[in-house]
């Protein structure tokens, strides 16, 4: 919402010396001002010029010459890049030395080899609205011939009659209908300032006659509309708007039309009514019937697009024929749309169901000043004051307001006084309000404040102009707002608890810190998958897609963090960076477990190693699982995971339970992916990892005694795990064992085919003495003879 | 006899000085101590040839000979020492390397700079007494928006452009598109007194620019118990705005709307470039928006079956992405999801 100073002006009587402070006074209401930005300021140096001739520019074909008469009768040559203007044309020149509002100097300077000796300007670079499509034409050529409009040298300002104004953008919050007019922001600061607001009398002057005769309004279903004012004005001639009319709608951003609709504008956003025009020849018997739409009607609107209106949701203004006209709170019809042939209108201030209009202007797509408004509750009692004000506006032109209204209600909001205690005001606000205070800030605002039950409680009438005001709460807002924010003591509540991770948030950074002491970077890629992502990385393409993706691309929620940490791979290799080690701890989604709403939402690691195999991977999970104290883990490679290398890859467990899966992504899939180096994999469901009891880390004594290395090489069978090697020689050396190692794996002659040896170190130690030969002795043919009968493997000679 | 035993030890006295430094390696060396002191060496062959004497002419034969042996052994000694320190010297100078001439280099990973920010702030309001609570990504609209006082086509509903899931009824499951809904599980799960912050990741239907991401980062607080007032969250902003940005950073609080608090503000801090004087990053205005907050709405307590007589809170929530991003100066918000390893290594810690 934008709003002039000098507009605001007109309600109560702002000081016009300090427009920031003004604004930072409407910022610490709830209004934030986004801009300020002062009208005229800079036009200084700008004076009215008359177009003589315009040439082609030898050297260019998007800027032409003009010459121009700036008022001394001489031809000054200026280079222009807009072709708008015609000879004879009043146009504004910045004169050289100008300083433009924008800070830019005007200077007299060669483009492409001719002089430019000033600068003509659009509407936008003289801060007169957002037009920078050509030159504003002060004057066409036509009118300027025949004597009308300023003599060239005239200064811009004196021409426009442009006074000096400062413009304010306001963001408005959706409670704060009133404030999405001037005079709803000037009431909202004038109470702040503890200065007088009114809303002055429109002085109209009525045209005998009875427009109850003339015109007609029924309400058929009263939940749509809440009130239906009409009125008729004759003698309308449509023509253009005053200039200060048209000055101020474009400096709020409205095009000016011509004084009809101009005026129908500058009444919504003075007063916050959107309302609506009928040329009152084209309604047969000036009838109008409100009602809910039927199933398939269908509207010419306003900007010539045939509508299909649905039944229930969209609310129309029908004729006495029973044809739609206008779309209720949303815009009107082209059949009765004002016209150069229009005398009499019959006009509209109505008040929709605010949801009504939501809901209609939502399913069609059609958002406008006046939806905008109606959506979030306009005043149902400012109908009669809005069609006065209008009238009074175009009463220049000869318009006439004919004495008489049609005023019909529908359902209108009930307006129960709202109960108001002051200690639950301080309660809430951490303030200490005398009671007496809270009249004196809610009266300014409209608020009616009445004795309660006691002497600390209030019956407050909201006023009809605040709809989002029906609780105690909504009004210990405005109290809040009114007595400032900023006033408010900051005090820090004693929280009695200690605060505190969870042992899965410690965990998590545990894991995160031991990747990253690891040397692999923690990335982030999108959770949003394309479909064929996840087949293309040998997964299974069932999952949850998004019902309105930005994109197609962006459409599959992922099962598994692989194809985007894949994708930040390939990412890296285009960009010459080979080697990448990346993780993730991110959500995946599964479709949902029978019987649930959600997905099967479950967070993952994953780890890839781009340029290294699968052994990388396993050795990630080693100190993985080490650090996390995971108690029994284990890696089954007799199923190989979807989309895995099948000879390197198998399911992580802790204690037989799958938790997750490691080994190397399937070149196959890298292939179809561009990527070239190998990649390691590693990825866990952190939740069943963490599910699983962990973290203990008992001490175990370090013994004094000298220790002993056993080292045995077996010839295993190919598909035996060493690490069932490893569990039985763990369990035939028993106590004695404090450290096992794999040192060697060999294949290949003298080891047969189909077999490889796997040499172990065996480190022996007793607590309470030095280990005899014997002991080992024993040590050593408990395991080989376990191994041997246990396995199919040979204790190598 | 006895002068021949004189002689040849004053002989070998005179002369072993001279042997010793002569030997030029440790190896020379070992061969002159055999030749001199070894079992068949000089001195022990006159220790054989000492027998002969008379006890007088022995035992000054003896001291002689100690005497010389004791000399002897101490230059050897000594010359030893020199010899090692030379070899050692030797292959110390042959060992030298050129440390800058690395050619494997070993580097530890990073954090991504998401959760660098987002353990920084937790870490403050966890020092501050909240517990750090999480919750589902995908939500329903009952926990996203219904229970936040949002019902269904509330205009408010426009306030975020939400990524509906096709799962059941149409628009009744989503991406959520803020932490809020944290909100209400903890309150549901949990009884007050509740003092708790929902870092996440949130969703909205937004195209990706340099200061947008359909996927972004939220930590949001709760507290609710009894006495709690707007004074509270005030303060409570305050403390974590020094603590996180530092003691000269302050917090305002300006009037704003969210369906979910009432009174609700925009929680603003001092600008941290120019610490309020006002700059380019701030336009000039010295304050920077870093979020929303207010009173947990009555209706939200209501909805989870808490009495808003007896019980009153605050929420605030504000995005993290940004705080990541104007820490270390990146223009860019698309450059954090990339996953280029020349970004994220430039961020160790």
């Amino acid at each position: 919402m934008k709003v002039l100073l000098s507009w605001l002006r007109e309600f109560a009587p702002f000081p016009a010396d300090d427009p920031v402070a003004l604004g930072d006074a409407m910022s610490d209401l709830g209004m934030a001002v986004e801009s300020i930005e002062r009208i005229g300021e800079g036009l200084g140096g700008i004076v009215v010029a008359r177009v003589l001739a315009l040439r082609a520019h030898p050297g260019a074909d998007k800027i032409q010459l003009v010459d121009v008469d700036a008022g001394d009768g001489e031809a000054l040559q200026i280079c222009c890049g807009a072709f708008n203007m015609a000879e004879g044309d009043l146009v504004p020149l910045a004169t050289l030395g100008t300083v433009m509002p924008d800070g830019m100097e005007i200077s007299r300077r060669k483009l492409r080899g001719e002089w430019s000796n000033g600068m003509l300007c659009s509407g936008r670079e003289l801060g007169l609205g957002d037009d920078h499509s050509g030159i504003f034409i002060v004057t066409p050529a036509a009118q300027a011939a025949q004597g009308s409009g300023p003599a060239p040298g005239t200064p811009i300002t004196e021409a426009l009659g442009i006074t000096p104004d400062v413009l304010y953008d306001l963001e408005i919050n959706p409670n704060r209908p009133d404030a999405m007019s001037v005079a709803g922001v000037a009431r909202d600061l004038a109470a702040r300032l503890g200065l007088p607001f009114a809303i002055p009398e429109p002085q109209v002057e009525l045209v005998p006659g009875d427009a109850a005769a003339r015109i007609s309004v029924e309400i058929l279903d009263p939940d749509l509309c809440g009130r239906f004012h009409a009125r008729v004005i004759d003698g309308v001639k449509v023509e253009p708007s005053p200039p200060w009319i048209a000055e101020r709608l474009s400096a709020l951003g409205m095009r000016p039309i011509n004084n009809v609709v101009d005026a129908s504008n500058y009444v919504m956003l003075e007063l916050g009514q959107p309302n609506h025009t009928y040329d009152l020849a084209e309604l047969p018997g000036g009838a109008l019937r409100v009602r809910w739409a039927r199933d398939g009607e269908r509207i010419t609107t306003l900007d010539e697009v045939e509508r299909t209106l649905m039944g229930g949701r969209d609310g129309v203004i029908a004729d006495a024929d029973d044809v739609a006209v206008g779309i209720a709170g949303v815009m009107g019809g082209a059949s009765t749309e004002i016209s150069e042939a229009t005398t009499s209108v019959l006009l509209e201030c109505a008040w929709w169901q605010p949801m009504a209009v939501a809901v209609s202007s939502k399913h069609l797509g059609l958002r406008s000043e006046a939806s905008a408004r109606f959506e979030r509750g306009t005043d149902p009692d400012i109908v009669e004051l809005a069609a006065r004000r209008l009238a009074e506006l175009l009463a220049p032109s000869g318009a006439r307001l004919v004495e008489g209204a049609v005023t019909v209600d529908g359902d209108l909001p009930g307006r129960a006084p709202v109960t108001v205690r002051t200690d639950r005001v301080n309660l809430l606000l951490g303030i200490d309000l005398a009671p007496e205070e809270i009249p004196q800030l809610l009266g300014p605002i409209g608020f009616g404040v009445q004795p309660g039950d006691d002497d600390r409680t209030f019956s407050v009438v909201v006023p009809t102009f605040r709809p989002d005001t029906t609780t105690e709460t909504d009004v210990i807002e405005e109290i809040a707002r009114h007595h400032g924010y900023s006033r408010i003591p900051k005090r820090v509540p004693t929280s009695v608890q200690t605060g505190s991770l969870t042992p899965r948030q410690r965990d998590r950074r545990t894991i995160r810190q031991v990747l990253v002491g690891l040397g692999v970077h923690e990335a982030m890629p999108l959770p949003f998958l394309a479909p064929g992502d996840l087949a293309r990385t040998g997964l299974p393409a069932e999952a949850v897609t998004l019902t309105n993706p930005l994109a197609a691309e962006e459409s599959v929620l992922r099962t598994s963090l692989r194809p985007g940490l894949l994708r930040a791979v390939a990412y890296n290799e285009s960009h010459r960076t080979d080697g990448v080690s990346l993780f993730e701890i991110g959500k995946v989604f599964g479709v949902p477990k029978p019987g649930a709403t959600l997905p099967d939402e479950r967070e993952h690691l994953a780890v890839v190693l781009a340029g290294r195999e699968a052994p990388a991977a396993v050795q990630v999970w080693e100190v993985l699982h080490r650090t996390l104290g995971l108690p029994g883990p284990g890696i089954d490679q007799s199923r190989p995971p979807a989309g895995l290398h099948p000879g390197r890859s198998g399911l992580l467990t802790v204690d037989s339970e799958v938790v997750g899966e490691v080994g190397e992504v399937d070149p196959g899939v890298l292939d179809d992916l561009g990527i070239r180096e190998r990649v390691g994999w590693l990825q866990l469901d952190v939740g069943a990892v963490l599910a699983r009891p962990h973290g203990e880390h008992p001490y175990r004594p370090i013994s004094r005694y000298p220790s002993s290395d056993l080292d045995l090489a077996f010839e295993v069978t190919e598909t035996v795990p060493a690490s069932h090697v490893a569990a039985a020689i763990r369990g035939a050396a028993g106590a004695l064992l404090v450290e096992l190692s794999l040192f060697d794996v060999f294949r290949g002659a003298p080891v047969p085919e189909g077999r490889r040896s796997l040499a172990y170190r065996l480190r022996l130690q007793a607590a309470d003495h030095t280990l005899t030969d014997d002991e080992i002795t024993a040590v050593r043919e408990a395991v080989v003879a376990t191994v041997e009968a246990n396995l199919p493997a040979t204790l190598r000679a | 006899m006895t002068d021949d035993i004189t002689r040849t030890v004053q002989r070998i006295a005179a002369e072993a000085p001279g042997r010793v430094a002569a030997a030029a390696t440790l190896e020379e060396l070992r061969a002159v101590e055999g030749e001199l002191l070894g079992k068949k060496g000089e001195l022990t062959a006159l220790k054989k040839g000492m027998g002969a004497l008379d006890p007088e002419a022995r035992r000054a034969a003896g001291q002689a000979m100690n005497e010389v042996r004791a000399s002897v052994e101490a230059a050897i000694a000594a010359r030893r020492t020199d010899l090692e320190g030379a070899a050692r010297a030797l292959t110390l100078a042959a060992e030298r390397l050129d440390l800058t001439e690395a050619v494997e280099h070993r580097q530890r990973g990073s954090l991504h700079l998401v959760t660098q920010t987002m353990d920084r702030l937790v870490d403050v309001f966890v020092g501050m007494g909240f517990t750090v609570a999480e919750g589902p990504e995908v939500e329903t609209d009952w926990y996203n928006f219904e229970a936040l006082n949002i019902p269904a086509a509330h205009p408010a509903r426009g306030m975020w452009d939400t990524l509906y899931v096709d799962l059941g009824d149409p628009e009744t499951v989503l991406l959520r598109t803020h932490t809020s809904p944290v909100q209400i599980r903890v309150m549901t799960d949990g009884e007050p007194p509740i003092y708790a912050v929902m870092p996440g990741r949130v969703y909205r239907r937004d195209t990706a620019d340099a200061s947008h991401m359909p996927v972004f980062h939220q930590i949001e607080g709760l507290v609710v118990d009894r006495g709690i007032s707007f004074a509270d969250l005030a303060g409570t902003l305050e403390a974590f705005t020094s603590a996180y940005f530092g003691g000269s950073i302050h917090s305002r609080l300006r009037p704003s709307y969210f369906p979910f608090t009432e009174p609700s503000a925009e929680y603003d801090i001092n600008c941290i470039f120019c610490e309020g004087r006002g700059c380019r990053t701030c336009g000039q205005t010295g304050w920077l928006e870093l979020g929303g907050c207010g009173m947990v709405h009555p209706n939200v307590l209501r909805n989870v079956g808490l009495d808003a007589e007896e019980w009153t809170g605050f929420a605030f929530g504000f995005g993290l992405d940004r705080l990541a991003l104007m820490r270390h100066g990146v223009d860019d918000i698309r450059e954090m999801f990339t996953g280029d390893v020349r970004f994220l290594e430039q961020f160790p810690a």
